[in-house]
């Protein structure tokens, strides 16, 4: 089976890794980089359980082809912890219970700070429009929505601190 | 998925070229559909064409002569995000900040949209009503084709085997005019048309008539459609909910939809009416702007 090298800057890391032009970037992270964090839900871009950020978007992981990002940059949910030190939202996720079964958290979160990053005062209904392409089958979302809210809240608050 | 090569042209010689090898192809621009498609096996290649880094499908720009030039490998988030085509062509916004989530958005292109040739495109009534034509290229040379004229039945398109399409060129949009999109859906976001409809209306020097308008309407045949007649209803008349509604129906008497498990026929009909008379008076509200 032929392999073809793929270069990307993953989680702020250059690194070379061998994929079959088949593979998509989701099972190029999970099955190659054994990066499991990001996870595989419908596999045809309407659950965003694989989001992960491509050179600087929001993307589906199953809609990418993994030789598609040579030369470009990957962030995923391992890249969004700073060492030991948790990202607002991954705390609030915590404090807010915006999971349960937590197959959807990855995605969700990946995708939050995707807004956050560009809109850290989006409210509610802003929130609800860009999460619309992420599924979540326990919380009803009312959760997810007021974790992010909270993190926002977190964010503004350490900032005048 | 099968085997499958990958390749990623650098200019439209080299994809051109890429055609002429003996491969069956298919062309990658956002992926969303066709990555699926090839997952699934309901398509079948031998290789997969990035058209990403070839720097005119990559284009999105306003010509010194105002048209705008769209990549047809552009995805949807570059349009909406800049601010002389939000300011310019509200329409086309209304169009790409709606197909698919926020993901999907950053990935998807207009061409994909056009491409894949499915009658509920949520670009399709737009670029119809804009007055878009396409840009094709092949090793042969280029040729343009009005949009409307693109769609040939659910999934087909006038691109030849050895064809790309290149760009999509919305020309400068007359003085007066207004234009805007609407769709139905069941749920506010992320799903796939039952009915869709857009509308540009140009208004004569006073505003008190209707100088000229194209109204296009979508999922509700095997194809977008130019609704001919409906612009017929429309010219010279006054700008009023009375002329709006003969536009409507004038639009709906085009409508030859399916009954599917989206919407019944009726249910299609009805919405071909509703949307194409919304789209009117919404852009009747953004030509009165121009005046």
């Amino acid at each position: 089976m032929r392999r073809t090298q793929v270069q990307i800057r993953l989680n702020g890391e250059d690194i070379d890794v061998l994929c079959e032009p088949r593979q998509t970037l989701l099972e190029l992270l999970r099955d190659e980089l054994n990066l499991t964090g990001t996870k595989e839900g419908c596999s045809n871009g309407n659950c965003g359980a694989c989001n992960v950020m491509f050179n600087g978007r929001l993307v589906n992981s199953c809609c990418v082809l993994a030789p598609e990002v040579d030369g470009g940059e990957v962030t995923t949910i391992e890249g969004v912890a700073q060492g030991d030190h948790l990202h607002p939202l991954q705390q609030t996720f915590l404090s807010e219970a915006a999971l349960q079964c937590g197959i959807c958290t990855p995605g969700f979160i990946v995708a939050a700070k995707a807004l956050l990053d560009r809109e850290p005062d989006a409210d509610a209904d802003r929130i609800r429009h860009w999460l619309a392409g992420n599924l979540c089958r326990c919380t009803g979302y009312d959760k997810i929505v007021k974790a992010v809210l909270a993190a926002e809240a977190q964010s503004r608050e350490a900032a005048t601190r | 998925m099968e085997q499958i090569e990958y390749v990623r042209p650098r200019s439209l010689t080299e994809a051109y070229d890429t055609l002429s090898n003996g491969r069956r192809s298919v062309f990658l621009a956002g992926g969303t559909d066709i990555v699926v498609q090839l997952r699934e096996g309901r398509r079948s290649a031998d290789q997969v064409v990035d058209l990403k880094h070839v720097p005119e499908l990559m284009a999105l720009r306003f010509l010194d002569d105002g048209t705008l030039e769209i990549g047809a490998a552009t995805c949807c988030a570059e349009i909406y995000e800049h601010p002389e085509v939000q300011a310019k062509l509200p329409a086309l916004i209304d169009s790409a900040s709606l197909i698919g989530g926020i993901q999907i958005q950053g990935r998807a292109s207009l061409g994909g949209n056009v491409c894949n040739a499915s009658p509920a495109a949520d670009s399709a009534p737009t670029l119809i009503a804009l007055g878009a034509q396409l840009l094709i290229g092949s090793k042969r040379g280029t040729r343009e084709l009005p949009v409307e004229e693109f769609f040939r039945g659910p999934g087909q398109n006038a691109l030849e085997q050895d064809e790309i399409l290149v760009q999509i060129r919305i020309p400068p949009q007359p003085a007066r005019s207004g234009a805007f999109f609407n769709r139905f859906i069941p749920r506010n976001e992320m799903d796939i048309a039952v009915a869709n409809a857009a509308a540009r209306i140009t208004l004569s020097a006073d505003g008190s008539t209707i100088e000229d308008a194209r109204v296009a309407i979508g999922a509700v045949a095997p194809t977008p459609l130019l609704a001919t007649s409906a612009a017929e209803a429309l010219r010279g008349k006054a700008p009023e909910r009375e002329t709006f509604e003969a536009a409507g129906q004038a639009a709906a008497a085009l409508a030859n939809p399916i009954d599917d498990m989206r919407g019944g026929i009726a249910q299609r009909r009805h919405l071909a009416r509703v949307l194409t008379i919304r789209a009117l008076e919404n852009a009747y509200n953004r030509a009165k702007e121009g005046i």
